[in-house]
């Protein structure tokens, strides 16, 4: 009897702990102890959720593919992008994807592998370029004996989001000076899209809370009549009570916000502020960022109201106070001595009209045009990475509203000039636009015609 | 009686099948060539047409209604080229269907990426070049599978193809003429595994 209690332990320990596992491998949404490797800054948030991405037990490429698409599809539609999975399906390009099968995208961003995975989450070499594209000095001469893996790091070219980066898009915008005298940052179409959308909402009765006189109440009240619902007169029931007979609800969720604001709630969801939301996780908390925060911010919720206080929905107070409230970087608390900052005081102070005046969210959360049943309108883009990694994707959003085109690439490569929140001038150059210019101006290349069709 | 006589006939038909199936002849397909020269000529109108329809007419060689350009995106009033046109066509092909691809290249090709790159691409291009009017058809293998490869001749069919290839900065050519062949359309289609 003895010598079988050790072995009735073990077979008990075994059975306790395979049911735990088993437990939180089937039962439970998150599995922290099935993951096999740290992921990347782009997904550490939902790593724990499995079938996030492994939608189906043991998925195989095309099912993971799928996730990917199902997350970053439309994102890379919108962006143009340059090496769509389409550009591989020819099978003409056999041999290049026997090397790299760029119709997948773990081809290039396979997760839980922390020690190769470089910046923007690429797990391929840094010279990846060259699978395709090593002969391109014999097209573009001024190309020959430039580094392997400068392609993507220099400021030149991207792999998806090269909207600001091609050669004609360069030469239609050479010689543009430092500072642009536009009419500088696009205004939101928002009013004008809620009339579109033919949006109805419960207007303010007053006789439904006359008789409500707690002061918080009160309080709130006037927030809301100073703030933009309070101005198109959208009453407390819609969020707080937005179905017949449902109980008064005290803090609505993002989804409320949602009802009426899908678009920002879709592009907030879709980074890294709203992520776990999307995945049904509780929301993201400072906390848990990879990135320096604010310990008094440290658990914070990330909903809608963490940035719009939810009466008054001061989008200045968005735009700065709730950015600086929690990030806790170089870059952050640089930005109160930056020359964008400047601006953003004399707007404040009533010196300056909003659409000349620079906050965070000028950069980071831009208001961006795009087409609407056939209409040009402005929204803002709530997704905050979207502008990001590779950085470039914002020259065209927030940079050249005021700055010339050269100067808004040389400044975003300079990680110097980031750390500073761009507090003085570029300390490099990127020649991407003068190799433009030279191309067709010089006759570098024999072969080539002029921008008259002539040939030198 | 009746049903008895049924249920026999059914059971020896159902036998004979399972016993004699492999012997029957296989289906007949549409063959590759058919099949091919078919999906060109649905190619080549709808090419035509966009070219001369659309691009011709309201184009700069038109009424000046509407810009091509490559980035047209980027452009108020303009419209694809119509080599980005039959690109886009490709590319939604590849997202239903694998039974075949097809691609436009040249010789002279104003994207290097679109220059042959297989045998095949290249004694195809110079084939129809040389051979005004001719189609070419071979067999290549790239990767695990071995496809019916045809070539076709792409003709200037109008001002437009021509002004704009011998004015483009990156056209090896600037002497192009209406009806002459600047480049050929590849369609692929996969022959099945022996």
């Amino acid at each position: 009897m003895r010598n079988r209690l050790p072995w009735i332990l073990w077979l008990l320990l075994s059975l306790l702990l395979a049911g735990a596992l088993g437990f939180e491998l089937f039962a439970q949404p998150q599995k922290p102890h099935f993951l096999p490797g740290q992921t990347s800054v782009g997904h550490f948030q939902i790593e724990l959720t499995c079938n996030a991405c492994h939608s189906e037990s043991f998925a195989d490429r095309e099912t993971i593919q799928q996730s990917c698409v199902g997350c970053h599809g439309e994102e890379l539609k919108a962006a143009r992008d340059s090496h769509p999975k389409s550009k591989f399906t020819d099978p003409r390009n056999a041999n290049r994807l026997s090397e790299i099968d760029a119709r997948y995208c773990v081809a290039c961003h396979t997760e839980h592998n922390p020690e190769i995975t470089l910046p923007m989450g690429l797990t391929q070499p840094a010279d990846f370029c060259l699978t395709c594209h090593e002969d391109i000095a014999e097209d573009r001469p001024s190309h020959a004996g430039m580094a392997f893996d400068t392609c993507a790091s220099s400021g030149c070219h991207n792999y998806h989001d090269n909207q600001a980066l091609y050669e004609d898009f360069l030469l239609d915008h050479a010689g543009e000076p430092d500072m642009k005298l536009g009419s500088g940052l696009p205004q939101s179409s928002l009013p004008e899209l809620m009339a579109m959308s033919g949006q109805a909402w419960d207007t303010f009765s007053p006789t439904r809370v006359a008789e409500v006189t707690e002061p918080d109440w009160q309080q709130a009240h006037q927030e809301w009549l100073s703030g933009a619902h309070g101005r198109a007169d959208v009453g407390c029931r819609n969020c707080h009570q937005p179905e017949p007979g449902q109980a008064w609800e005290q803090q609505p969720d993002t989804a409320v916000c949602g009802a009426c604001h899908q678009r920002e709630q879709d592009g907030f969801r879709a980074g890294k502020h709203g992520m776990r939301l999307a995945q049904g996780l509780p929301a993201m908390t400072p906390e848990l960022a990879r990135q320096p925060m604010k310990t008094e911010a440290s658990h914070q919720s990330l909903t809608c109201n963490s940035c719009h206080a939810p009466h008054d929905q001061d989008t200045k107070a968005a735009a700065v106070e709730a950015c600086v409230g929690c990030h806790d970087d170089e870059h952050t608390r640089a930005f109160e001595d930056s020359p964008h900052h400047a601006t953003w005081m004399e707007f404040l102070d009533g010196n300056r009209p909003r659409e000349l005046a620079v906050s965070c969210a000028t950069c980071h959360l831009p208001r961006v045009e795009t087409e609407h049943f056939g209409q040009q309108v402005v929204v803002v883009e709530h997704n905050q990475n979207a502008t990001l990694r590779p950085n470039e994707k914002m020259i065209r959003t927030s940079c050249m509203n005021c700055h010339g085109l050269a100067f808004s690439i040389d400044a975003l490569a300079s990680p110097e000039l980031i750390r500073s929140n761009f507090h003085g001038k570029p300390d490099s150059h990127i020649t991407s636009i003068d190799m433009a210019l030279d191309r067709i101006n010089t006759g570098s290349n024999p072969d080539l015609k002029n921008q008259n069709g002539e040939r030198p | 009686m009746k049903t008895k006589l049924i249920t026999s006939v059914v059971a020896a038909a159902a036998l004979l099948t399972g016993c004699g199936g492999s012997d029957e002849p296989q289906q007949a397909g549409i063959e590759p060539k058919v099949f091919a020269d078919s999906l060109f000529a649905v190619m080549k109108s709808d090419r035509t047409n966009y070219t001369k329809l659309i691009i011709q007419r309201l184009g700069p060689n038109g009424v000046g209604a509407i810009q091509p350009l490559e980035h047209w995106e980027d452009t108020d009033n303009s419209a694809p080229l119509p080599a980005q046109m039959f690109r886009y066509g490709a590319e939604g092909v590849t997202e239903m269907t694998d039974s075949f691809t097809y691609s436009l290249q040249s010789l002279w090709p104003v994207n290097k990426q679109n220059a042959p790159k297989t045998d095949v691409e290249i004694e195809g291009l110079k084939y129809i070049a040389d051979n005004p009017g001719e189609n070419f058809y071979g067999e290549e293998t790239l990767g695990d599978t071995t496809y019916f490869t045809a070539v076709y001749p792409d003709v200037a069919v109008s001002p437009a193809c021509t002004t704009c290839h011998n004015a483009h900065r990156d056209s090896p050519r600037d002497d192009f003429k209406i009806g002459e062949v600047m480049g050929g359309v590849v369609i692929r289609l996969p022959l099945p595994k022996s």
